[in-house]
């Protein structure tokens, strides 16, 4: 029996009756600007149709809660299971995933129908209202439409409410400068893998993957299997620190064999795997032509005299991932210090947040993988569920998955210490280096903050350079930037605060006349607040 | 047979259709962003920045880095990693903000 199976005992009894009003289940039916004062709330919004959000949004509506699954992609799957639209006609997707069977029990149980699940929409901001309703605010096409606002442009924007939140948000890449990091054909190495997976295609022919944790192996397999050249597979860190922690590493055989299975396809395609080095330049003009490679000392440190060039016309880097949480801050939540430098929502057993009637699940609680989400997902359902029914949330199946979860959890905790930058990897900067790619402010430029006007954080350098005040908000450059501001010093996590999770055009938010009230910001911009049917 | 990721899926999309970058006609295959038709032409910049005017183009691929803003069909700064390609798309490149036009 799968995990992701419900136990008989804990399946609600069809005779239970929902919480509240199912409301329509076809978009198309909403009348555009009635949702105000008749809208009947959902029980559940979840955010994020990835491995966790699907898992928590069909489990509590296979409880018999109503729930909406927001997602600002077309297809559901979130980043790990990012795969080719229907037009492609891709007939072996799996053949760019690992574990595809577990994303396809989960679309199953989301075709199933209980859950709606509105593609398209870009979450802005969530609002908790005084009566204890939560408002997620929202960028979409017309109607809900993703036609033309697939990247949220389309500027109708909606209001989705629900009794209960939960935050499946995921995770972005993190980035750290190098000379040369801006020149087209460098692209993250979840960049790279989420192109191929989606769109089939690759940024180069010959491909140097480089950076530091386990998903470079992924990426450079992929692009190995599809057909790119991969030179190397450049790793900063060593994987010695994996054995230093022998209990978890046993207690999750499964990361074993997943590590095994990308290493054996690297050997298949003879991609050799370079630890302790780092790209530490990259050549060319106006597109890569080649990058140098340098030995990194136990700090991270480039060793003089080591640099090796290697010729390639792209360049895939990244290391690990940042949770994506500013939603949960902006409504107050408390964060955890994660142990690569980042931070995590602090979430309680039955992964609550300290913001009572939010709850979050996969990477926003710390990155630890799809299989982790989906039991963090499938907890939250059961707990949200379970207070909504007004039942209890112990039962003998939440305890098991609170076990797998500590195991899991225990696991990613090894692999985010494995893998915390070192302190020396700023040797790599030259002065000229752009750290923040929006706003072009150079390492040099941060450096003399420091020095001669004592900026000590991020937010100060912010302030006196425009670093992380351009269009990512800080989501590419915010590690760098503290790490400099630091000056040698332990840096503090970026803080992931940010208004707004996505820029809102002017024209949304003055059309918002108040907290619970707001006009539709056009004739055309219809609400898909639900209305009884 | 060369190794693709088309063959590697086992694809067998619809049939491909034309867009425009920069008046030049680029093949699209229905279902993919305009960041990945250019990418499968071997394009990688259709941007320039508003400091150095320096070339750029999709570098997260997943909508959170707004290096890969376009000016598509006249509109600046759609996210080209975002926005499916339809027939007939004009893409150009950005300069800078994308509002020139606007004095701004």
């Amino acid at each position: 029996m799968t995990a992701s199976a419900s136990e008989p005992e804990d399946v609600a009894e069809p005779s239970v009756p929902s919480a509240s009003k199912n409301p329509p289940r076809a978009l198309a039916d909403t009348v555009p600007g009635a949702g105000r004062g008749s809208d009947v709330p959902y029980d559940l919004v979840v955010l994020g149709a990835g491995s966790a959000g699907i898992a928590g949004a069909v489990t509590a509506a296979e409880l018999g809660l109503t729930v909406a699954l927001l997602d600002s992609s077309p297809q559901p799957g979130g980043q790990f299971y990012r795969h080719p639209a229907p037009a492609l006609g891709a007939v072996r997707p799996e053949a760019l995933h690992h574990d595809w069977s577990a994303f396809a029990d989960l679309r199953r149980r989301l075709d199933a129908g209980a859950v709606d699940h509105l593609t398209g929409h870009h979450v802005w901001s969530v609002v908790k209202g005084t009566d204890g309703t939560w408002t997620a605010h929202a960028l979409t096409g017309e109607n809900g439409s993703t036609e033309g606002g697939t990247d949220g442009s389309a500027d109708a924007p909606v209001r989705i409410r629900a009794r209960a939140l939960l935050l499946a948000t995921g995770a972005y890449e993190r980035q750290l400068p190098f000379p040369g990091w801006t020149l087209p054909g460098v692209v993250g190495a979840g960049g790279a893998q989420a192109m191929l997976k989606s769109g089939l295609v690759l940024p180069g022919r010959t491909v140097v993957v480089a950076g530091s944790g386990p998903l470079l192996l992924a990426v450079a397999s992929s692009l190995a299997s599809a057909g790119a050249r991969v030179p190397a597979v450049i790793e900063a860190a060593g994987y010695l620190r994996y054995g230093r922690t022998p209990r978890a590493l046993l207690a999750n055989p499964r990361k074993a064999v997943e590590a095994l299975v990308h290493t054996a396809a690297l050997a298949r395609h003879r991609v050799p795997v370079r630890f302790r080095s780092a790209v530490t330049e990259v050549h060319g003009t106006d597109r890569v032509e080649a990058v140098t490679v340098s030995r990194l000392d136990r700090e991270w440190r480039p060793v003089r005299g080591t640099g090796r060039r290697i010729a390639c016309d792209a360049l895939a880097v990244g290391h690990g991932l940042v949770p994506q949480i500013e939603l949960a801050v902006a409504v107050g939540c408390t964060t955890r210090a994660l142990p690569d430098g980042t931070l995590g929502l602090a979430l309680d057993d039955l992964q609550e947040s300290s913001v009572r009637g939010l709850w979050a699940a996969g990477e926003t609680g710390g990155v630890g993988g799809a299989e982790l989400a989906r039991v963090e997902g499938e907890l939250a359902g059961r707990a949200i569920a379970a207070r909504l029914l007004g039942r209890p949330a112990a039962g003998a199946a939440a305890a098991a998955l609170r076990r797998r979860r500590d195991r899991m959890r225990a696991f990613a905790d090894v692999m985010s210490a494995a893998h915390a930058p070192g302190a020396g990897w700023t040797g790599w900067l030259t002065d000229d280096t752009d750290v923040c790619r929006c706003e072009e402010v150079t390492a040099g430029r941060v450096r003399a903050t420091v020095a001669e006007c004592g900026a000590r954080d991020a937010r100060t350098v912010k302030l006196l350079t425009r670093a992380g005040m351009g269009w990512c908000q800080g989501r590419m450059c915010g590690t760098a930037v503290a790490c400099l501001a630091a000056a040698g010093a332990t840096p503090e996590p970026q803080a992931e605060r940010r208004p707004f999770a996505v820029p809102v055009p002017l024209s949304t938010l003055a059309a918002l006349d108040g907290p619970e009230d707001p006009e539709p910001a056009s004739a055309v911009g219809g609400s898909t607040d639900p209305v009884p049917s | 047979m060369a190794r693709t990721p088309i063959g590697l899926v086992g694809a067998r999309p619809d049939p491909p259709f034309e867009i425009t970058f920069d008046g030049r006609p680029v093949p699209a295959l229905p279902g993919q962003t305009l960041a990945a038709a250019l990418w499968g032409a071997g394009i990688l910049a259709w941007r320039t920045t508003r400091d150095g005017g320096r070339p750029r183009g999709a570098f997260c691929g997943i909508g959170q880095c707004y290096d890969c803003l376009a000016t598509v069909n006249g509109e600046p700064n759609r996210r080209a990693c975002l926005v499916p390609a339809r027939p007939g798309d004009a893409i150009t490149t950005q300069e800078g903000h994308g509002h020139d036009r606007l004095g701004v």
